[in-house]
């Protein structure tokens, strides 16, 4: 730690500000790190999210393309598990652990995009309310605070049943109906860095709305953000597998939520064939807690309110 | 309620026997009241007004959507038109929908050829039993729990309580109910079905064992939705008991000998409350959808139930019907908290 400073010091003497400013990201960067590792269930949600990511990455190497193929299905239907099929099979006699590392893909994909979508309506809502004060953030908190309060899974139903069927159609879902916390959480963080000199300071030399927005209070937020991502995530995946549950996602791809519909419209449930329904739900589970865990993790590093501290 | 509150109010106050104060905080309560009434009522407008456009001016043609591609005559299209309003020109249907929707006529259900209204008047009671049961049971369990845990953070006891709950919350209800239904009704292994599989009554049972039987249809679905949506209460009220505890009264409250027991129920507990209460009901948007997938998975005869019914065909007049009524259903719990919210806590509402 001191080494690193004396490094600053010395960087501050002979390096420009840009490089200064990038000295002090990369050690604000390493500060970070060194908090987040001692939160060990960040640590291994962290672990458990490199795991899961590497399987769905190196999922066309593993298991071919075709485990989805509903035709020249390997095994016969509804088999329990074996040493050929470790997790059983499908009503069609696919491979179950080849879907589900296929489904992972979806899951987290979809869990990804949607999170992204949601968390980049929800800053932009959130900054610019808190920056433009006045009837304009008036209407967009009560706006945010509508969508706050409304059943945001029936509305995202209702978006998922009237356009067409596809992952698209998912993420818009998910992504238009879950960003009010976030735009509540940036808003406040916007109202407090705006309250600061400095921000008087660049008004004053001339900044404009933009460049107040995006050079300075942009970067104080992104923290918080990041933390809000993390845990929108774990609710996106799962939004994902309750909205494919329901049968209104995309019947033509395999994603986690869809494995736990098949397996319902087989009778998986009367047959009390557990070994169909529990590893999909596990592997939701885990990533979806993997996130949350990650999440909060970053959010006591971040947030001295916790105690924890800078 | 709203008639009542006000004067509720106004006999709290009273207590100093000082006319002019009295007067002011009816006042006040009844202007808070009235900005709260009237949000609602904006937010009941943007409902009705949503419902509408989202079934109507998103891509597609409502009867097809409706006909789920079906191939269909060109006579039958325009009958079916005709039936639900849809030749009208935009804005006349849009009138004719609010004013519709204000006395209650949501249209007719395409897959049940019955008013919408009805159907859900049907199931609303069903649905009222379970989420109420559950309702009481998660939000005192999770304070409860919450209240514990934050009192002694950073615990053996606060970590697996927290731990538990995290781990819960993000277990997808609809299989937790699934695998509630795999061990405990249709059995496995050893342990026999005990529950039933789903629905809410065997229909075979009169008076008292009538009571009983649904009492035992109910105890799964409530189970799982209790344990899906406690953890939502419990991290609230841990953080909110979290922001009382370096408070000074908590320290003149030990100073003066209380026991630490009696700090925590009589003055820090009930701090902490009021803001667990309000996050409870704006989080009733999160317990539909918990309702909805417990419904469906239970086969419980109740609003849920009949939402995924809806879906699955999709018969869009009653998944339109649901929608606003599960929306203004959550606005008009939220207003009603907001109403009671500074009769409870004096610091609200000046």
């Amino acid at each position: 730690m001191t080494t690193e400073t004396a490094k600053g010091d010395a960087g501050a003497r002979t390096a420009g500000p840009r490089a200064l400013a990038r000295q002090r990201r990369r050690q604000s960067v390493v500060r970070f790190w060194k908090q987040y590792r001692t939160h060990r269930a960040g640590l291994a949600g962290l672990i458990a999210l490199a795991l899961f990511a590497l399987l769905a990455l190196t999922a066309p190497l593993t298991f071919g393309s075709d485990v989805a193929g509903v035709t020249g299905a390997p095994g016969q239907p509804m088999e329990s598990p074996s040493a050929e099929f470790p997790l059983g099979t499908d009503r069609f006699g696919r491979d179950l652990l080849g879907l589900l590392v296929w489904g992972s893909r979806v899951s987290l994909l979809v869990g990804l995009l949607a999170a992204a979508l949601s968390v980049a309506i929800g800053t932009t809502v959130g900054i610019t309310a808190g920056h433009f004060k006045g009837a304009y953030a008036t209407v967009l908190m009560r706006i945010t605070d509508w969508f706050l309060v409304m059943p945001t899974l029936v509305l995202a139903i209702a978006l998922a049943t009237v356009l067409p069927r596809s992952l698209g159609t998912v993420v818009l879902a998910i992504g238009v109906t879950s960003w009010p916390t976030t735009a509540r959480l940036v808003r406040a963080q916007t109202l407090a860095v705006e309250s600061r000199p400095y921000i008087e300071r660049a008004k004053a030399l001339g900044g404009g709305h933009w460049h107040v927005m995006s050079r300075h209070v942009l970067p104080n937020v992104m923290p918080l953000v990041l933390a809000q991502t993390t845990l929108m995530i774990s609710s996106s995946i799962l939004a994902e597998a309750t909205l494919a549950f329901l049968g209104v996602s995309d019947p033509n791809v395999v994603s986690w939520g869809g494995l736990l519909q098949d397996a319902r419209e087989a009778g998986a449930v009367s047959s009390g064939n557990w070994w169909y329904l529990v590893p999909p739900g596990i592997a939701i589970a885990v990533v979806a807690l993997a996130f949350t865990l990650c999440g909060r993790a970053v959010e006591s590093v971040l947030n001295p309110r916790l105690g924890v501290g800078r | 309620m709203t008639a009542d509150a006000p004067s509720a109010a106004a006999v709290k106050a009273a207590a100093p026997a000082v006319r002019g104060p009295r007067a002011r905080t009816g006042t006040r309560y009844l202007r808070y009241g009235a900005g709260k009434v009237g949000g609602a009522a904006v937010s009941l407008l943007a409902v009705l007004v949503t419902g509408f456009f989202l079934f109507r001016l998103i891509p597609g043609d409502p009867v097809k959507t409706m006909t789920g591609g079906r191939p269909i005559s060109e006579e039958q299209l325009a009958a079916y038109r005709r039936e639900f309003g849809l030749d009208l020109p935009l804005w006349e249907q849009f009138t004719d929908y609010c004013g519709k929707a204000l006395t209650g006529d949501l249209g007719t259900s395409y897959q049940f050829r019955a008013p919408v209204i009805d159907k859900i008047s049907e199931a609303l009671p069903n649905t009222l039993l379970l989420t109420g049961t559950a309702f009481v049971l998660y939000t005192v369990l999770g304070i409860v729990l919450g209240t514990r845990s934050a009192w002694r953070h950073g615990g053996l006891g606060d970590r697996l309580n927290t731990g538990l709950a995290l781990t819960l919350y993000s277990i997808p209800s609809f299989w937790l109910g699934l695998l509630l239904i795999i061990v405990f009704s249709v059995g496995i292994g050893p342990i026999p079905g005990l529950f039933p599989t789903g629905g809410m009554e065997s229909g075979s049972e009169e008076g008292f064992a009538y009571v009983l039987d649904v009492a035992h249809h109910l105890i799964l679905p409530v189970v799982t939705l209790v344990a899906v949506e406690y953890g939502q209460t419990l991290l609230v009220a841990r953080s909110a008991l979290l922001d009382e505890m370096g408070s000074d009264y908590l320290t003149t409250a030990r100073a003066k000998g209380l026991r630490d027991d009696l700090v925590r129920r009589r003055h820090a507990v009930p701090n902490a409350l009021l803001p667990t209460v309000t996050l409870v009901f704006v989080n009733l948007g999160r317990t539909v959808a918990g309702v909805i997938l417990v419904e469906t998975v239970f086969s419980w005869p109740g609003l849920g139930g009949l939402f995924y019914q809806a879906l699955s065909v999709p018969d869009l007049p009653l998944v339109q019907g649901l929608f606003l009524f599960f929306a203004a259903a959550v606005i008009v719990m939220n207003t009603l908290a907001d109403l009671v919210y500074p009769l409870l806590d004096p610091r609200v509402g000046r």
